[in-house]
């Protein structure tokens, strides 16, 4: 299609129009990141050092992207062999499943707090009390996401057929599942994946209720008394987040290149 | 029948027996006391309508699924409850169920991976197998890069990698096209008869069960009706069932005594069955006589290449199919008097 001059530069308007409307909060971000404190001129990157120079901010990123990645893996090894299962051998109790998956998304999640608060008492007693125990409610949280992001997958491939072929080859469940049906479903899995990174690094009910110091919750009381800290802080978070999307995309583009399917 | 015992590469085969094997799901029974047995390197092919229970009867054979009752044996082992990757058998499925994130030698050497077959042997195993279907050249492609005809055959290739005791194959060509079909039902008997493996092909076209196998079983609801080598189920049916679904038949009311029916006037030897009802009788077992007294009337002539079907219809309205030379047929006309013969073969006599 010939597109017309006018057709042209009303394009790129609307193109710079949500431009603007995503970036210039980001660089109002990085401008007040960046900024000295009090009436001094010029530029710092004092507020970004302090990521890195302050304890309590630096345990907090460390906590969070701990938990990030122990969510990523409880979930992965939770939800995979379970959603393969039920859809191989059980199919009957997929809608519980999926109604069991989607509950959290329709709970507040000030209410699954009030409720989880008494069984957190016991495991911290049980576990300690790091920030990391918080992994076992995240993986609650992020639940609707990534079974959306699986199950899309899933759905996608013949899992019977390719099942039913490896088993006949000689393979295990567990073969089937790690060998044929998950290379099959990265797509779903590294969505899930990245979307349950996005949550758990954006959280803040949970641990702030629970009295755990997560990044966000670091975050909050940091911006009382160090505003651009804080800003450089989260404008970071944003960054690893995007950064993680756009490599999530750039992975599913290059497998379907491969020839697998996902 | 092929004489199975004495065909080369039959050594490698094991016998398979199926034993008064049951399997009902809630109301329904999909089989029902199935007892079927594979000489060693035979080609057994289970022809049936949807629904009579023969992908069962495979997957059962199989492992995938479990009887109900009954048990299944190969090479004189029983199998009933050993799970489908203990069981030593290739199987090509009717959906395309190469394994898409590997390439076409990865999927056939598959199996050979988990048999722990080092990296050279399994190549060069893989290697052959693709030869043997004739797909070496794409060893490096993947599955969305090869037509469905090709994807069967790496299905086989892979199926055969193993060295399996048996080959299970579940309606591999009725997701093709009809020219496909054909080559690829050739290609599949060429290498069963090379390798020797005893095969079960699952199909429920006829002329494919017809043309590739030493027996063919015909089901219906769940039970065996008849087995017996294409030509002899075709000639001379067990039942009405058999009678009726393997090729066409015309029934013509028929009597049956001592052993001979008489059917359109004509005396032809009888098979076991009713004493009075109707002869189920093939088109070709009938000819067309030009007669102005002959008691018919040609009201259609469908020309099909070398045959043609000519069909008559009888003083007392019954419409009958004659397959004749074209050459024959074509000097008939919709309108002109005729009169039927019926050939002096067998032919079942079943009750209205």
């Amino acid at each position: 299609m010939r597109l017309t001059p006018g057709f042209r530069a009303f394009r790129a308007i609307g193109l710079l129009v949500f431009a603007a409307y995503f970036f210039v909060p980001l660089l109002a971000m990085f401008d007040f990141s960046t900024q000295r404190r009090g009436s001094a001129e010029g530029r710092t990157w004092d507020n970004w050092a302090f990521m890195v120079t302050d304890e309590d901010l630096r345990s907090s990123i460390v906590a969070s992207l701990l938990l990030a990645v122990l969510t990523v893996v409880l979930m992965v090894v939770l939800l995979v062999p379970t959603m393969v299962w039920v859809r191989l051998r059980v199919p009957r109790a997929r809608p519980l499943i999926e109604f069991l998956c989607l509950l959290p998304l329709t709970i507040p999640a000030l209410v699954i707090v009030v409720g989880i608060t008494n069984v957190y008492s016991w495991v911290t007693y049980l576990l300690g009390d790091s920030a990391l125990v918080l992994t076992f409610a995240y993986v609650v949280l992020v639940l609707p996401y990534s079974y959306r992001a699986i199950d899309a997958s899933l759905a996608a491939i013949d899992a019977a057929t390719l099942s039913e072929a490896a088993r006949s080859l000689g393979a295990s469940w567990f073969t089937v599942i790690v060998r044929i049906i998950m290379p099959n479903i990265t797509g779903g899995i590294l969505g899930a994946a990245f979307i349950s990174v996005a949550l758990v690094l954006g959280e803040y009910v949970f641990a702030s209720l629970l009295h755990f110091d997560t990044l966000p919750v670091a975050m909050a009381a940091l911006y009382k008394s160090n505003g651009p800290a804080a800003m450089a802080a989260a404008l970071a978070s944003m960054i690893l987040v995007a950064v993680l999307l756009v490599g999530l995309t750039f992975l599913s583009r290059d497998r379907h290149k491969q020839g697998a399917s996902s | 029948m092929t004489d199975v015992s004495t065909r080369p590469g039959t050594e490698r085969g094991l016998a398979v027996e199926l034993s008064d094997l049951t399997r009902v799901y809630g109301a329904v029974k999909a089989l029902d006391g199935l007892t079927l047995h594979l000489a060693p390197g035979e080609l057994v092919a289970l022809l049936g309508p949807s629904g009579c229970g023969k992908t069962t009867a495979l997957r059962i054979l199989a492992g995938l699924d479990q009887p109900t009752s009954g048990s299944v044996s190969v090479g004189g082992k029983d199998l009933t409850r050993v799970p489908a990757n203990k069981r030593d058998m290739g199987m090509v499925f009717q959906a395309y169920s190469l394994f898409p994130h590997m390439t076409v030698i990865d999927n056939v050497a598959f199996g050979l991976k988990l048999r722990g077959k080092d990296g050279s042997s399994r190549r060069a195993r893989a290697g052959d197998m693709l030869d043997l279907v004739g797909l070496g050249q794409h060893a490096d492609r993947y599955a969305h890069q090869l037509s469905g005809g090709q994807q069967q055959r790496v299905a086989l290739a892979r199926a055969l990698a193993i060295e399996p005791s048996v080959l299970l194959l579940d309606e591999p060509l009725s997701a093709l096209d009809a020219k496909v079909r054909v080559q690829l039902r050739d290609e599949i008997r060429r290498v069963q008869l090379e390798v020797g493996t005893t095969t079960l092909f699952v199909t429920h076209d006829q002329e494919e069960a017809l043309a590739v196998a030493d027996r063919v079983g015909v089901m219906n609801a769940g039970r065996l009706e008849q087995l017996a080598p294409p030509a002899e189920l075709y000639s001379a049916p067990a039942t009405k069932f058999v009678g009726e679904f393997v090729g066409l038949s015309n029934r013509l009311p028929a009597t049956v005594q001592g052993g001979t029916a008489s059917v359109l006037g004509r005396d032809v030897p009888a098979l076991d069955g009713s004493t009075s009802g109707y002869a189920l009788v093939r088109p070709e077992a009938i000819s067309v006589v030009a007669d102005a007294d002959g008691g018919a009337t040609v009201t259609a002539v469908m020309f099909l290449g070398p045959l043609s079907r000519v069909t008559c219809q009888l003083v007392d309205g019954t419409d009958v199919v004659a397959q004749l030379a074209s050459s024959d047929a074509l000097r008939l006309q919709p309108g002109d008097a005729v009169r039927l013969e019926v050939e002096p073969s067998p032919v079942l006599v079943v009750a209205g």
